[in-house]
């Protein structure tokens, strides 16, 4: 199928300033979608408020407002550019066949899934106002009903359960009885409880056994002013994953990339440590995964170009849930597409406009097409960067709220030596993981690069997620924790502590031969 | 794991120093790679791997074990393995035992701590080699001169050597046929490790020619529904005849098809007859053949999973699974035969359909493990193909 002849131009919204959970790489998708598109012919018209952009560099696009990015803005621009389209002689609104192959370009279309959560939050305004319908503007990409399916959790979940998939159980409640039935189906403590509506998600927290549970449920149901709480099952320490989805408009699906979390669930994905590709599940599990991550590209209906699916993973059973998908090129895109050599956000782009993968070459070996799933030798690691020093106020604890505020990428031939290179590119003054000859503050105490630290400050920087917890790991194997006492404080998963271990080994290796 | 020395020596005269992990021993083949990033266990007991040494390119092999289901055949058949890194510990509920042990009790030498990428890049150029991989301190010079001896794979039968000896029923002794599954749901499954898809009734009696069958194709015929009686590479046409079966299935297997004159008049025989057949990998070769068409050996093969595939019928594009050295030359093959597949990688054969006949073959691995689920339909294809013909 060769590229849709009807779209005379192409509206690509920016994802604005930068803030923490949406940093530079929407302007990295945006100017790629930018120039794929404008390599295709297509008039391009972008915006956004960032004067800090590639993207909005005069080249990149036929047009660029640097203009807020609201809906009100936006349907500006939509009236402006569709009069400038009939100004350029373009036959808006012209009778067409249904055969978008064939037909004098006169549409203008926006595309809204390379511009992150901003660009598809503005879009949703614009569909739900009634303002795209009313200018005959289409949504390319992903239609409006696959985003609200999406991006809504209660229908996303419904939808998950209705292919067959699994999902972290909960249930709402409104009386103590309701409550102990709920915890009764999930079967198992922790317990996470959620009042409605109260200001900041007071009366909340996780019950770890049934007296907490009854004395939580009770006082959330007091607290809620609709006297309604949610019960949901507790995923902490369980292996965390993400897959990379493509789809073209013929269906086909590849996985561009599998990544493995090395901090377990609890941790914002964006504040955790990342691998490419998965280390550690069969073949017979990664397939499955590989399976159910099409089922829900799928399901939701994201027609094309890429997706990215979160899986929660019980180490000690198998059990995989689905977390929640994003339908749209996101943070992890720019990951996988540097760890692959796979271009996310161009490839989502051509497919938006009617081409399919397998007529695509792809850029690196640029004999083979873009239809296959790329295959690496080697490992990728993916290490956020903190600022708590410049925020003292800010708990430093990680949660489900990002807190990092960029990241550094590494290759390596192994684990161990991506995640060094890793360290040493974060910019905190470390070349790796220790053995440097730098010192280590911890709060008010500083310590030297090779002291050994109190055994209670290392467990309690373990017990709990942080930003220099990676750090910890060291620390306490040098003070004789042993693997499993780690897996145990941490839940990270002991095929990576076995390899930090290797490291520690190694630069004690090397200290007793300087010595 | 104990750190003594290894050595992998090519014909071309390089030789690859390493540590041994596996068994202490000694063993020749032809050294290939595989670009899996999972599924080193189903690689290792795919029984096509006969006389090959293979390398893996990913270089973390070993971190989730290995486990007593996700095996292809009765035991490992690779000739050695080489790795860049083998885990030091094993992170996967379902394991049952490091891959270290497994290879050391099945007598496979394996060497680690090569620069597997460097091999890959030579095999690459210079095709698969013959070689030689040790773990009993054997010297280069040694080790180049014995890799230079060894006869090499061409025109050699290793069929005969892993197909199954006398004719079975397969899952007539409890094999676990059912497609494996997660746990699902609230309420945990006191056995997670053994959940099985249920299966359908058994009731298409077909006959499976072993030339070295990975079981996932026995368990994938068996959750279509067909009755799967499996008998050994040499049986005749007559012979597989007289299980009155619906349908005849060519399995996978090592080596050059070439040197399987008598496989290749058995199954010109069922292709006179006229009944269903379906074919893969080295089953297809021999269906290339025994239409009158000719094989020849590829550079370095397809192995692993990500091959593209295009279904030329559909436009569709399947991501496949692939490990053969060989391929089907298009431009050999009768008028009544039609290629309907190809690979967009290098567009090589990879299916064939009869114009007139209800036989089709793909050189690929639709039972997968390892890979990709993306052709499990072609199985159901096989049967619609049966039912239809009443």
């Amino acid at each position: 199928m060769p590229k849709r002849t009807d779209i005379h131009s192409v509206l690509i919204i920016g994802a604005g300033p930068i803030i923490i959970g949406q940093a530079c790489e929407f302007d990295y998708s945006g100017t790629q979608a930018c120039k794929a598109l404008k390599e295709e012919g297509y008039r391009v018209i972008l915006v956004n408020s960032n004067p800090a952009t590639i993207m909005t560099d005069p080249e990149f696009a036929d047009r660029t407002y640097i203009e807020p990015i609201t809906p009100d803005c936006v349907e500006k621009i939509i009236v402006r550019e569709l009069e400038e389209m009939k100004r350029l002689g373009v036959p808006l609104g012209q009778p067409r066949t249904s055969n978008l192959e064939s037909q004098i370009p006169h549409k203008l279309v926006l595309l809204p899934t390379l511009g992150g959560q901003t660009a598809l939050n503005t879009a949703m305004a614009l569909h739900r106002s009634g303002v795209l319908a009313k200018h005959g503007v289409e949504m390319i990409g992903a239609n409006a009903a696959a985003i609200e399916r999406g991006e809504d959790r209660q229908v996303f979940k419904d939808l998950m359960l209705s292919i067959g998939l699994d999902v972290p159980i909960s249930g709402t409640a409104h009386t103590l009885e309701e409550c102990r039935a709920i915890a009764e189906r999930i079967g198992q403590f922790p317990l996470i409880i959620r009042p409605a509506f109260t200001l900041g998600g007071t009366g909340g927290g996780i019950a770890y056994n049934r007296e907490e549970f009854e004395e939580l449920a009770k006082r959330g149901l007091d607290l809620s002013p609709v006297n309604e709480i949610l019960i949901e099952e507790s995923l902490l320490g369980w292996k965390e994953y993400e897959m990379e989805v493509m789809r073209d408009r013929a269906d086909n699906c590849v996985i561009i990339c599998s990544i493995e979390n090395f901090d377990p669930m609890g941790v914002h994905t964006g504040d955790s440590i990342t691998v490419a590709p998965i280390q550690t599940l069969t073949d017979k599990e990664y397939q499955i995964m590989r399976d159910q991550s099409f089922a829900v590209i799928r399901a939701v209906g994201v027609e094309t170009g890429g997706s990215n699916i979160q899986f929660g993973v019980n180490p000690d059973n198998g059990r995989m849930v689905i977390i929640e998908m994003n339908p749209r090129v996101s943070r992890s895109s720019a990951l996988a597409s540097k760890a692959t050599g796979f271009p996310i956000a161009k490839i989502a782009a051509k497919l938006a406009v009617g081409y399919l993968l397998d007529e695509i070459r792809n850029d690196i070996t640029r004999e083979t097409p873009a239809s296959f799933e790329p295959t690496i030798d080697y490992v990728v690691t993916k290490i956020p960067r903190f600022a708590f020093e410049k925020f003292p106020q800010a708990d430093s604890t990680l949660t489900t709220q990002m807190k990092s505020v960029g990241e550094a990428m590494a290759i390596g031939r192994t684990f161990k030596e991506s995640f060094q290179k890793c360290l040493r590119s974060l910019e905190i003054g470390r070349s790796g993981l220790g053995g440097d000859g730098r010192p280590w503050r911890v709060g008010t105490d500083v310590f030297g690069d090779r002291d050994l630290l109190p055994r209670d400050v290392i467990s309690r920087k373990l017990t709990v997620p942080n930003a220099e917890r990676v750090f910890f790991i060291r620390h306490a194997l040098r003070a004789g924790f042993t693997v499993e006492d780690i897996f145990q404080l941490t839940k990270i998963d002991r095929w990576f502590l076995t390899q930090i271990r290797e490291i520690v080994e190694f630069e004690e290796e090397l200290a007793a031969t300087k010595n | 794991m104990t750190r003594t020395t290894a050595i992998l020596a090519l014909e071309d005269g390089s030789v690859y120093p390493g540590t041994a992990f596996g068994a202490t021993a000694t063993a020749c083949g032809e050294v290939c790679f595989n670009t899996s990033m999972t599924g080193y266990q189903e690689v290792l007991t795919d029984p096509s791997y006969k006389g090959q040494i293979v390398t893996m390119t990913y270089p973390h092999i070993g971190n989730y074990g290995v486990n007593a289901v996700d095996v292809e055949s009765y035991q490992p058949h690779v000739a050695g393995f080489v790795v860049r890194e083998v885990s030091p510990v094993v992170s996967n509920w379902r394991a049952d035992y490091p891959l270290d042990d497994y290879l050391r009790q099945h007598g496979i030498p394996g060497i680690q701590g090569v620069d597997t990428r460097a091999l890959t890049k030579k095999l690459r150029v210079r095709g698969a080699m013959k070689g030689l991989i040790s773990t009993e301190g054997l010297s280069a010079e040694d080790a180049v001169a014995q890799a230079r001896a060894w006869p090499g794979l061409v025109g050699v039968d290793y069929v005969k050597e892993v197909s199954h000896r006398t004719a079975f029923a397969w899952d007539d002794r409890d094999e676990p046929s059912g497609a494996f599954r997660l746990t699902c749901g609230p309420a945990t499954e006191p056995q997670p490790r053994s959940l099985r898809d249920p299966l359908p009734a058994a009731d298409v009696p077909i006959v499976a020619y072993d030339f070295g069958i990975k079981y996932n194709i026995c368990r994938r015929l068996r959750q279509h529904g067909f009755r799967v009686q499996v008998v050994p590479a040499s049986t005749s046409a007559e012979e597989a005849l007289a299980h009155r079966p619906a349908g005849i299935f060519l399995s996978n297997g090592p080596g050059d098809p070439s040197a399987l004159g008598y496989a290749v008049r058995a199954v010109a025989d069922l292709v006179r007859h006229g009944i269903p057949i379906f074919g893969i990998c080295l089953g297809h070769q021999i269906l290339g053949q025994a239409f009158g068409g000719k094989t020849f050996k590829l550079k370095f093969g397809h192995r692993g999973a990500n091959q593209p595939v295009k279904d030329l019928d559909s436009g569709r594009v399947e991501i496949t699974s692939q490990n053969h050295g060989f391929a089907v030359d298009a431009s050999s093959l009768p008028a009544e035969v039609t290629v309907n597949r190809v690979n967009l990688n290098d567009q090589t054969v990879e299916g064939l359909r009869h114009k007139s006949k209800p036989i089709f073959c793909v050189q690929y691995h639709p039972e997968a493990s390892p890979g990709p689920h993306d052709s499990t339909p072609l199985f159901a294809e096989f049967r619609d193909l049966i039912l239809r013909r009443g």
